[in-house]
Parts: structure tokens; C-alpha cells; sequence
């Protein structure tokens, strides 16, 4: 697992509560880890902070899973 | 009760009556307070009233830019930001028939559209410390209405189901966000009037006074309070009993 990846889920196990073991890449933050739409923004916020980039909207839109995170925060980092 | 030692406050339009009346209860009641303000030597002769644990954010909230730097600044000169009065307000009076499209737009730019950003920037971080109190200075004419006040009605108005609509979002972030809606208050602009017209207005106030800026800041200061964190999306009418609503 890479160390994006790794930090991602870090993030959304603590932000969601949820277990580690289902926070896997296509995991739907809120069909399938019980997000609400302010959880989603949460996130993305969390993300910012974490890896110190700035998601535009249009690109917060398209981060529905954990793999859209992951993908999208690895291009950032890269 | 209602100790806010601690607490990091913020309130627009600290220079007007209402506004310093609110900002001195905030900081008696033991808040840090950031006072913002267009009027510079009133903003200073304020905080050195204050002494500590007060702050100066200047601040014209008709200007955009000035308006999305208020929050970032005061959250970084408080270290934080727990409580956000949205105080400031302007008129812009005419009848209706008169009303200018300027002196409709500038009051609700300062009154409500200031007010929206101002609540959008402080949410942000109250989210991230699941703790927030949002208040905005309404008035009995967002719901009554009054002559010669479609702009201000408008807006005042308008802050309420802002108010209620943020409420419904945050409200799982334990941030309360609720408007507190004065009747007629002590001001420059109440002590201008005659005899007859102060008589004609008390007639219609079943406390026989004018309210003062300390009846409007303790309400203030309720909502503000930790213990009124199961009160959100409500709008408490300080009037003196004028509307029972």
C-alpha cells in the first residue's frame, strides 16, 4: 500500500469511525461508510490539510470512493 | 451560568450601540473578543476600555475582500473562533416606491450578503472543533415589516432563513446558529425623537420603555453560551412584548 493511500485511510477511519477493514479503494464514502453530505466536505477538507493541497470544487465532485481520493491526492504529491 | 472564560469571540459592528453593548457583555461574561468596525479610533478607545483579551479587526463588510479576510484575521490574532456575532448593520430608508436599486443593494450587502460569508468562513473551522455559536442581529421588522424599510426588512428577513438553513447543516457539529431580533432600542436614532412620536411608540410596548443595548446583549450573550447548545434555527424577539411572536 502506498503512503498516500495509507494516510487516506487513516483520515477516513478516524473522520468516519469506521473499521479499517472497509475502508478499501472502492469503498463509496457515503453508501458504503454511512457519510453525510457534510462528512464528504469534512474529508475533503481533511485531505487539504493532510497532504497540504488545495482540492478545488469541481475535483471535490469527483472524489466519491477512497481509491478517487487516493488517485487524486497521488497525482498532487507526486 | 453562561461563563464564556475561554471562549474567542467575534463581533461585527462593535462601534455602533448594539454593537459595543454586545461586545462588552461577550467580554465580561469572560470571552476574548475581536471588535471589528470601519471607525478606527472608536474600535481603539473601545479596547482600551476592554484592557485584555481584546483585539481590533477593522473592517468595511461592503467591500468583498475586506469582508473574507475578517474571519482568518480574527482567528488567528483570538488563536481561534468559538462565537460569531453578526452585528453589523446599516439603513438605507425610503418608501418603497422611492427605494434606489444602491440603497437596496448596499444594505443587503452589508446586512445579509456580509453575514453569509462572514457564518460560511467561521463554519469551516467551528466544524473542524465540533463546537460553533452563530448569531446574527435581526430585527422585529424582518417580521413585521415596516414603512419606508423594504430594504432592511428584506435583509433582516432574510437572515433568519439563512440562519435556519445553516442550522439544519451544522447542527450534527454541535454549532448552534440562531438570530437575536431587537424591537426598539436606546440609539442615537430613537433619542432624535420628539416627545409625541417617543410617546407613539411606547404606546405599543407593554414594558413602557425603550429596550437597552444591554437587554439585547445578555440575549446575545445566552445563545453565545455553552448551555444553549440544544437552542438552534430560532429567532428570540427582544422587544419589550411590542410583538409576541
Amino acid at each position: 500500500m502506498s503512503d498516500v493511500a495509507e494516510r487516506v485511510k487513516k483520515i477516513v477511519v478516524e473522520h468516519l469511525g469506521v473499521e479499517a477493514d472497509k475502508v478499501v479503494d472502492g469503498a463509496n464514502f457515503i453508501e458504503d461508510l454511512g457519510a453525510d453530505s457534510l462528512d464528504t466536505v469534512e474529508l475533503v477538507m481533511a485531505f487539504e490539510e493532510e497532504f497540504g493541497v488545495e482540492i478545488p470544487d469541481d475535483a471535490a465532485e469527483t472524489i466519491v470512493t477512497v481509491g478517487d481520493a487516493v488517485k487524486f491526492l497521488s497525482s498532487k504529491s507526486a | 451560568m453562561f461563563d464564556l472564560t475561554g471562549r474567542k469571540a467575534l463581533v461585527t459592528g462593535a462601534t455602533g450601540g448594539l454593537g459595543g453593548a454586545i461586545a462588552r457583555t461577550l467580554h465580561a461574561q469572560g470571552a476574548s473578543v475581536a471588535i471589528s468596525g470601519t471607525r478606527a479610533e472608536a474600535l481603539e478607545a473601545l479596547a482600551a476600555e476592554f484592557g485584555e483579551r481584546v483585539v481590533i479587526a477593522p473592517c468595511n463588510l461592503s467591500d468583498k475582500d475586506s469582508v473574507e479576510a475578517l474571519v482568518p484575521t480574527a482567528e488567528e490574532k483570538l488563536g481561534g473562533l468559538d462565537i460569531l456575532v453578526n452585528n453589523a448593520g446599516i439603513t438605507r430608508d425610503n418608501l418603497f416606491i422611492r427605494l434606489k436599486d444602491e440603497d437596496w443593494d448596499s444594505v443587503l450587502a452589508v446586512n445579509l450578503t456580509a453575514a453569509f460569508r462572514l457564518s460560511r468562513a467561521a463554519v469551516k473551522s467551528m466544524m473542524r472543533r465540533r463546537y460553533g455559536r452563530i448569531v446574527a442581529i435581526g430585527s422585529v421588522v424582518g417580521t413585521m415589516g415596516n414603512p419606508g424599510q423594504g430594504n432592511y426588512a428584506a435583509a433582516k428577513a432574510g437572515l433568519i432563513g439563512m440562519s435556519k438553513a445553516l442550522a439544519a447543516e451544522v447542527a450534527s457539529r454541535n454549532i448552534t446558529v440562531n438570530v437575536v431580533a431587537p424591537g426598539f432600542i436606546e440609539s442615537p436614532m430613537t433619542q432624535a425623537l420628539n416627545d409625541k412620536q417617543r410617546e407613539g411608540i411606547l404606546s405599543d410596548v407593554p414594558m413602557g420603555r425603550l429596550g437597552e443595548g444591554a437587554d439585547v446583549a445578555a440575549a446575545v450573550a445566552f445563545l453565545a453560551s455553552t448551555e444553549a447548545g440544544y437552542v438552534t434555527g430560532q429567532t428570540l424577539h427582544v422587544n419589550g412584548g411590542m410583538a409576541m411572536i
